[in-house]
C-alpha cells in the first residue's frame, strides 16, 4: 500500500455504494413521513383573487393545508437575497407562498400535508384559486422594452445593472484599423440533476430541536436559514445532505420555499413530513440558467490583436433575484478568458421576467462570456483572412506575465488577478490532439465527397476556488481508523476518495483506514458550501492543514514514546516509526490512546493512557497547556482570491446537407487545473461537464411560449443528451500549479461546461459557412439558417 | 406525479378481462406494458377509474408467423417480436421498425399491440401496419370485430377501439417476392419519438424495374399517412433499372403531399423536407433490396 496517494488515478471508492444500489438519497429517507405536496401557479402572471379550499378538505388522509395567511413572522417573510450587491438597485425575491401576485408558472401557493403523496395530490387538485391574469413579460427582449413590468416598483424591469471599465474602451474601438460589432444570443438551460430537490424533516418535541435532511448543496447555511426563520438557536437545528443524486449549481439557492416550510410543518404538526421534488416542479419550481443577449463592439489591429472590446449584455433573470447578479458578473468578467484585451468596457442589465428563476448552473455565467469571446476571436480572424488559432495566440497572457491583474472585480469582490497558467503550451497540446493544421486538407476532401466537415476551438479562464473558506477536521481513533470530515455537501464529485488521498498522503496511512464525511453539520458546523469548482480546491487545503496538524501532533507524543526526536520519526503505512529504523515503531492506534490521558481504562488498548500504565511528569499536568486530548486537528483554509485554472476544447462536426443533422466526430480537450489530486476523476469530471455543454449547444432549451408557459417541462420534450449522444472525449492534461494554496491544486469541477457552445458553434460554422450566432443550435434550426443565407449573403462567411 | 385513485383488475384470462372491461365501459383503461400509459396516468393527463391489466393473461403472449404473415398477440413485448427471425424473414419492416422505438429496457416492458392501440402518430408501429394494410383484431364481452389499419387510427392517441374493447392481436401480412423495404426516421435523441419517419415497400418487375411504391409516414400528421409512390416512381425510372431511378425526385413528390404539423422540437417546413430526404434514402434503399431478394 503505497501513502503517496496524492496524483493517483485510484478508482473512486464510493461508486461500488452507488452503482450497486446502495446509495441513501433524500427519498430513501422517512418512508413513514407525511407527505406535501404543492399547488402551483399556472399562470406567468396572475393576481391571486381567492383560494377556495372547502372541497379539498374532505380527501380522506389528509392533514393540514396552508396558504401564506397561515405563516406566522420569518416564515412568510420573503426569502432572502443571499448575495447582495450595490449595483442590484431592485432586488425582488419571492415568498415561500404567494400571497396576492404569481409571477412565473410553478411559484408555490398553498401548501398540503397529507399521509402520503397520492393523497396530498389528490387534496391539491380540488383547491380552487381563483386568478385574474396579468399581462406576462416573457422573453429577453419583451422585458427591456417594459412595455410591462414584472414587479410594479421596477420600473423598465431592471433589478441590477452593471458597468466595469479597464482603459477607454469606445475611444480605442474608434482609433482601431478594424472594427466589428454584432450581437450574440444564448438560450435558457438548466442544471436538471436526476435527483430533484427534497426536505424531509423531524422535529423533536422534548428536546426542541430539528433534524433536517435536504438534498442540498450547502446544509451549513440551510441551518442557518432554517434557525434563523424558525427561531431556532443554531445549535438545535441539524441539517444533514445525504446521498445527492447531482446539483450542478440548482441546489446552492437556499432556503428554498419548502427548506422553510416543511420544518416549520414538521415542528408545528409535530410529525416527519418529507417533500420529494417530482420532474415538472423542479423544470417550474426550481432555478434555470444562461439566457443572454449580447451587443459587441470590437477594435482591433492587423494581427487580430485587441485594441479595445465593448461588450452590453442583456441578461434575463426570471421573476426574481434570491442569488443576486453573480451570474452576469461571472458572464462579464470571465468573458476576458486567456486574452488581454486591450481596454474593456462591460456593460450588463439584468432583466425581470415571467419565468423561473435564473441562477448559477454548472459553468455560471461562464458559458455565455466564452461564447461571446470566442465568436469574437472568429470574427475577427475570418474578417482577416487569419488562422483563427493565430489570432487567439496574438492576444494570450504570456507566462512571465503572471500573476495577471486584468483590473476588475470578480464575483468573490477580490480583483481578478490571474495565478497561473501556460496558455501558448495549452494551444499547442490542443492543436496538436485535434490535428488542426492537416484539417483543411481534410476538411477540402470530405467536400470533394459531399460531406460536409468543420473545426472550431474554444478557450477559457476559469476563477476556481472562491472563499471566503471551508475547514477539515482529522481525527484518528484507538482503532487506528481516521476520520474527516468537512462541512461543504457531496453530489458525487468524488469527495471519498479525493479527500481520503490528501489525508492518507499527508498523514502516511492505507487510504483503506481514512472515512470522509460532508454535508453534516452534527460533524462539522462551519462551512460555504459545493459549487463555484471551489471543494478539492477549499476542502482539499482544509483537510490537509489539518492532516499536517495531526501528523505534528503524532510525531510529538509518539517522540515521548519512543525516546526520540520527532524531526527524526516519520509515518509509514500509519505506523510511527524513526526514519531509517522500522524497529523503533509505534502505530498510530496506540498513539491516539496516549494522546487521551485517561482515569478509566475501557479495554486493554486503553489502559496504556491510564494513571498508573507509565511513568509521567508527576509535576506537569496530564493535558499540556494549550494542548487537548485526543489525536485530531482541525483547521481551515480561507484563499486571498480565487484560483483560475483554464482550458482549451476542439471539435471536429459533420453536418449533413439534406436533413441538417449536425454530428460531432471528435471531441478534444486540454485542461489545466494545476495539481491533480486524482487524474481519474479530473477526467470524469470533464467528460460530465462537456456532455452538459453538448446539451446546451445542441438539444436543450426552454421553451416558452409568449403567455409564459413552458412546453417542454419533462424528459420527454426537454433534450437531456443521453450516453447515445456523447462523443468519446480525447483528453490531455497541463499542470501549472497555483502559489495561492498548500496543495498548488485549483477547481476542475465546472471546467467540461464551458466552452463547448462556443466550440460547437464554431465547428458548425466553419463545416457550412455560414455564420452562426445564435445557440443552441437544432437541425431545424441549421435548416432555417441555410435558408437565410440563401437569401441573405452577409451571413455566409 | 402521483395518480389518482382507480381501481385495478388484473384478471387471468381473456374473458374475465372482457368482463371487467365491459363492466368498466367509458372508466376502462387496459394496461400492458404500461410504457405511455403509466406516465399519462402519474402526470394526470389520464385518469381511468378502472385499470385492467392484462398481464397475467399468457395466452395474449403470443407470436405466430405464417407465409401469409405475422400475427401478434397483445401481450407480446417489442423485443419478442423484434427478436424473431421467422417474423423478419416474413415481414422485414417490423423489426426494423421496432429498433428505432424507443430503448431496449422500454422494448422489454411496451407490446406492439399497446403500441397500436395508444395511436401516437409520432409511433413507428402504426406507420408500419397502415402501410402493410394490417389488421387490428379485437374482442369485447359480445363479440369481434377485425379493424383494417386504414380504419383503427382515427386520430391523435385515438383509435377506432370502443369502451369495453380489447385488441387482442394485430396481424402484418407478408411481403410479396421482390418486394424490398426499408425503414428511415429522425430523431432529435437516439430512441426519442421521430421529427418524421418513413417505412417504404418497393416492388420489383422480373425485369427488376419498379413495380410498386408505397411509403407509410409518422410523425407527419394526426394518423399514419400512407402514399401510393407507384406512379412518380414509374415516372422517375424512365425504364431504367430500380437502381437508377430519380428517387429523389420521388422523395419531393412525396413532401409536396406531405402536411405536418410545427411543433417546439421542428418547424412544418423543416419536417416536410426532411420526410421527402427520408422517403428518397428509404425507397433508394428499398429498391436495391428488391432487386438482391430476387437472386
Amino acid at each position: 500500500m503505497t501513502t503517496s496517494l496524492f496524483g493517483e488515478p485510484i478508482e473512486r471508492r464510493e461508486d461500488p455504494r452507488l452503482l450497486t444500489g446502495g446509495g441513501r438519497f433524500l427519498d430513501d429517507l422517512g418512508r413513514d413521513a407525511l407527505a406535501a405536496a404543492f399547488v402551483r401557479s399556472p399562470h406567468a402572471h396572475a393576481r391571486i383573487l381567492d383560494i377556495d379550499l372547502s372541497a379539498a378538505v374532505d380527501v380522506e388522509g389528509l392533514v393540514a393545508i396552508y396558504t401564506w395567511e397561515d405563516l406566522p413572522g420569518g416564515v412568510g417573510d420573503p426569502l432572502p437575497l443571499l448575495i447582495p450587491h450595490p449595483a442590484m438597485t431592485h432586488g425582488r425575491t419571492g415568498l415561500p407562498l404567494a400571497r396576492d401576485v404569481v409571477r412565473h408558472v410553478g411559484e408555490p401557493i398553498v401548501m398540503v400535508v397529507a399521509r402520503d403523496r397520492y393523497l396530498a395530490e389528490d387534496a391539491a387538485e380540488l383547491i380552487r384559486v381563483d386568478y385574474e391574469p396579468l399581462p406576462p413579460v416573457v422573453g429577453i427582449e419583451n422585458a427591456a422594452a417594459a412595455e410591462r413590468l414584472v414587479h410594479e416598483d421596477v420600473p423598465g424591469n431592471v433589478g441590477a445593472h452593471l458597468v466595469q471599465e479597464v482603459g477607454a474602451a469606445p475611444a480605442a474601438i474608434e482609433a482601431a484599423p478594424h472594427v466589428l460589432e454584432f450581437r450574440l444570443d444564448i438560450e435558457r438551460s438548466a442544471s436538471t440533476p436526476l435527483e430533484g430537490r427534497g426536505v424531509y424533516a423531524r422535529w423533536d418535541a422534548a428536546d426542541e430541536s430539528l433534524r433536517v435532511y435536504s438534498s442540498t448543496q450547502t446544509s451549513t447555511s440551510v441551518r442557518m436559514a432554517v434557525a434563523a426563520r424558525l427561531g431556532l438557536p443554531p445549535g438545535k437545528v441539524e441539517v444533514i445532505a445525504p446521498d445527492v443524486g447531482g446539483g450542478f449549481g440548482v441546489k446552492i439557492v437556499h432556503p428554498w420555499p419548502e427548506e422553510v416550510l416543511v420544518p416549520w410543518a414538521a415542528r408545528l404538526l409535530d410529525r416527519e413530513i418529507k417533500w420529494t421534488e417530482d420532474r415538472r416542479e423542479h423544470f417550474v419550481a426550481s432555478a434555470h440558467e444562461r439566457g443572454q443577449v449580447q451587443f459587441v463592439r470590437v477594435g482591433f489591429d492587423d494581427e487580430g490583436r485587441l485594441l479595445g472590446l465593448d461588450v452590453r449584455i442583456l441578461h434575463d433573470h426570471g421573476a426574481y433575484t434570491p442569488y443576486g447578479i453573480i451570474v452576469p458578473i461571472i458572464t462579464s468578467t470571465q468573458l476576458l478568458g486567456p486574452y488581454k484585451p486591450g481596454a474593456y468596457r462591460v456593460e450588463f442589465t439584468s432583466l425581470y421576467t415571467n419565468t423561473v428563476i435564473v441562477t448559477p448552473y454548472r459553468g455560471a455565467g461562464r458559458p455565455q462570456g466564452v461564447f461571446c469571446m470566442e465568436r469574437t476571436m472568429d470574427r475577427i480572424a475570418r474578417h482577416l483572412g487569419r488562422d483563427r488559432a493565430q489570432v487567439r495566440a496574438a492576444n494570450f497572457i504570456q507566462p512571465e506575465e503572471f500573476p495577471y491583474d486584468q483590473g476588475l472585480t470578480f464575483q468573490d469582490g477580490r480583483p481578478l488577478i490571474y495565478d497561473s497558467g501556460d496558455y501558448p503550451e495549452m494551444l499547442r497540446k490542443t492543436l496538436a490532439l485535434i490535428g488542426w493544421d492537416s484539417f483543411a486538407e481534410l476538411r477540402e476532401a470530405a467536400r470533394s465527397r459531399g460531406r460536409r466537415i468543420g473545426i472550431g476551438l474554444g478557450c477559457y479562464v476559469e476563477g476556481t476556488g472562491v472563499g471566503p473558506y471551508e475547514g477539515g477536521h482529522v481525527e484518528v481513533d484507538t482503532a487506528g481508523r481516521v476520520h474527516v470530515s468537512t462541512g461543504l455537501t457531496s453530489q458525487g464529485q468524488g469527495h471519498q476518495t479525493v479527500f481520503a488521498q490528501i489525508v492518507a498522503a499527508e498523514l502516511g496511512v492505507p487510504i483503506e483506514d481514512v472515512y470522509v464525511t460532508t454535508g453534516d453539520t452534527r460533524r462539522f458546523g462551519y462551512a460555504v458550501g459545493t459549487f463555484a469548482s471551489r471543494a478539492a480546491v477549499m476542502s482539499g487545503n482544509a483537510v490537509a492543514l489539518a492532516a499536517r496538524k495531526v501528523r505534528d501532533k503524532a510525531l510529538r507524543i509518539a517522540g515521548d514514546a519512543l525516546e526520540a526526536d520527532p524531526g527524526d520519526l516519520q509515518i509509514t503505512d500509519g505506523t510511527v516509526h524513526v526514519k531509517g529504523d522500522a524497529t523503533a515503531a509505534i502505530p498510530l492506534r496506540t498513539v491516539a490512546v496516549l494522546a487521551n490521558p485517561l482515569r478509566y481504562a475501557f479495554d486493554a488498548e486503553a489502559q496504556r493512557a491510564t494513571q498508573f500504565a507509565a511513568p509521567a511528569d508527576p509535576a506537569a499536568p496530564p493535558v499540556a497547556p494549550g494542548d487537548e486530548p485526543g489525536l485530531e486537528g482541525r483547521d481551515y483554509y480561507s484563499p486571498v482570491r480565487s484560483t483560475f485554472a483554464a482550458g482549451m476544447h476542439a471539435a471536429v462536426v459533420e453536418t449533413d446537407p439534406d436533413t441538417a443533422e449536425i454530428r460531432i466526430l471528435r471531441y478534444a480537450v486540454v485542461h489545466d487545473c494545476g495539481r491533480m489530486i486524482n487524474p481519474r476523476i479530473v477526467e470524469g469530471q470533464i467528460h460530465g461537464g462537456v456532455a452538459q455543454g453538448i446539451g446546451g449547444a445542441l438539444y436543450e432549451r426552454m421553451a416558452y411560449d409568449p403567455a409564459g408557459q413552458l412546453l417542454n417541462a419533462s424528459f420527454m420534450d426537454f433534450l437531456m443528451p443521453y450516453a447515445t449522444e456523447i462523443p468519446r472525449i480525447e483528453t490531455d492534461h497541463l499542470e501549472t500549479p497555483s502559489p495561492l494554496n498548500p496543495l498548488g491544486i485549483k477547481g476542475a469541477g465546472e471546467a467540461g461546461v464551458i466552452p463547448v457552445s462556443a466550440v460547437l458553434a464554431a465547428a458548425i460554422e466553419d463545416a457550412e459557412g455560414i455564420r452562426v450566432d445564435a445557440m443552441p443550435i437544432s437541425p431545424d434550426d441549421l435548416f432555417h439558417l441555410r435558408l437565410r443565407a440563401g437569401t441573405d449573403p452577409s451571413l455566409r462567411l | 406525479m402521483k395518480p389518482p385513485a382507480f381501481a385495478y383488475h388484473a384478471p387471468d384470462t381473456l374473458g374475465a378481462a372482457l368482463a371487467a372491461l365491459a363492466e368498466a365501459g367509458d372508466g376502462g383503461k387496459v394496461l400492458a406494458g404500461g410504457q405511455s400509459l403509466v406516465p399519462l396516468l402519474n402526470m394526470r393527463l389520464a385518469a381511468p377509474a378502472e385499470l385492467v391489466d392484462i398481464n397475467r393473461i399468457t395466452a395474449l403472449d403470443t407470436l405466430e408467423v405464417t407465409a401469409g404473415g405475422v400475427r401478434v398477440g397483445a401481450l407480446a413485448r417489442h423485443s419478442r417480436v423484434e427478436r424473431s427471425d421467422a417474423a423478419a424473414g416474413v415481414q422485414p419492416l417490423l423489426r426494423r421498425a421496432l429498433e428505432n422505438v424507443a430503448h431496449p429496457v422500454i422494448r422489454n416492458r411496451g407490446t406492439v399491440v399497446g403500441s397500436l392501440a395508444h395511436a401516437d402518430p409520432a409511433a413507428e408501429l402504426p406507420a408500419v401496419l397502415a402501410l402493410l394494410d394490417g389488421t387490428v383484431e379485437v374482442r369485447s364481452a359480445t363479440g369481434r370485430r377485425t379493424v383494417p389499419a386504414g380504419a383503427f387510427f382515427t386520430g391523435p392517441l385515438e383509435s377506432a377501439l370502443l369502451p369495453g374493447e380489447l385488441a387482442v392481436s394485430a396481424f402484418f401480412p407478408a411481403l410479396p417476392p421482390r418486394t424490398g423495404t426499408a425503414f428511415r426516421e429522425l430523431s432529435r435523441r437516439h430512441g426519442d419519438y421521430a421529427l418524421a419517419g418513413v417505412a417504404v415497400t418497393v416492388g420489383l418487375d422480373e425485369d427488376l424495374r419498379v413495380a410498386t411504391a408505397r411509403a407509410g409516414y409518422l410523425g407527419v400528421a394526426a394518423t399514419p399517412v400512407v402514399l401510393d409512390l407507384t406512379g412518380p416512381a414509374l415516372a422517375a425510372q424512365e425504364g431504367r433499372p430500380a437502381g437508377e431511378c430519380d428517387w429523389a425526385e420521388v422523395g419531393g413528390y412525396a413532401a409536396a403531399r406531405l402536411d405536418p404539423e410545427p411543433d417546439i422540437h421542428a418547424s412544418a417546413e423543416y419536417r416536410r423536407t426532411l420526410a421527402g430526404v427520408l422517403t428518397e434514402r428509404a425507397l433508394r434503399a428499398a429498391a436495391a433490396e428488391g432487386g438482391r431478394s430476387d437472386s
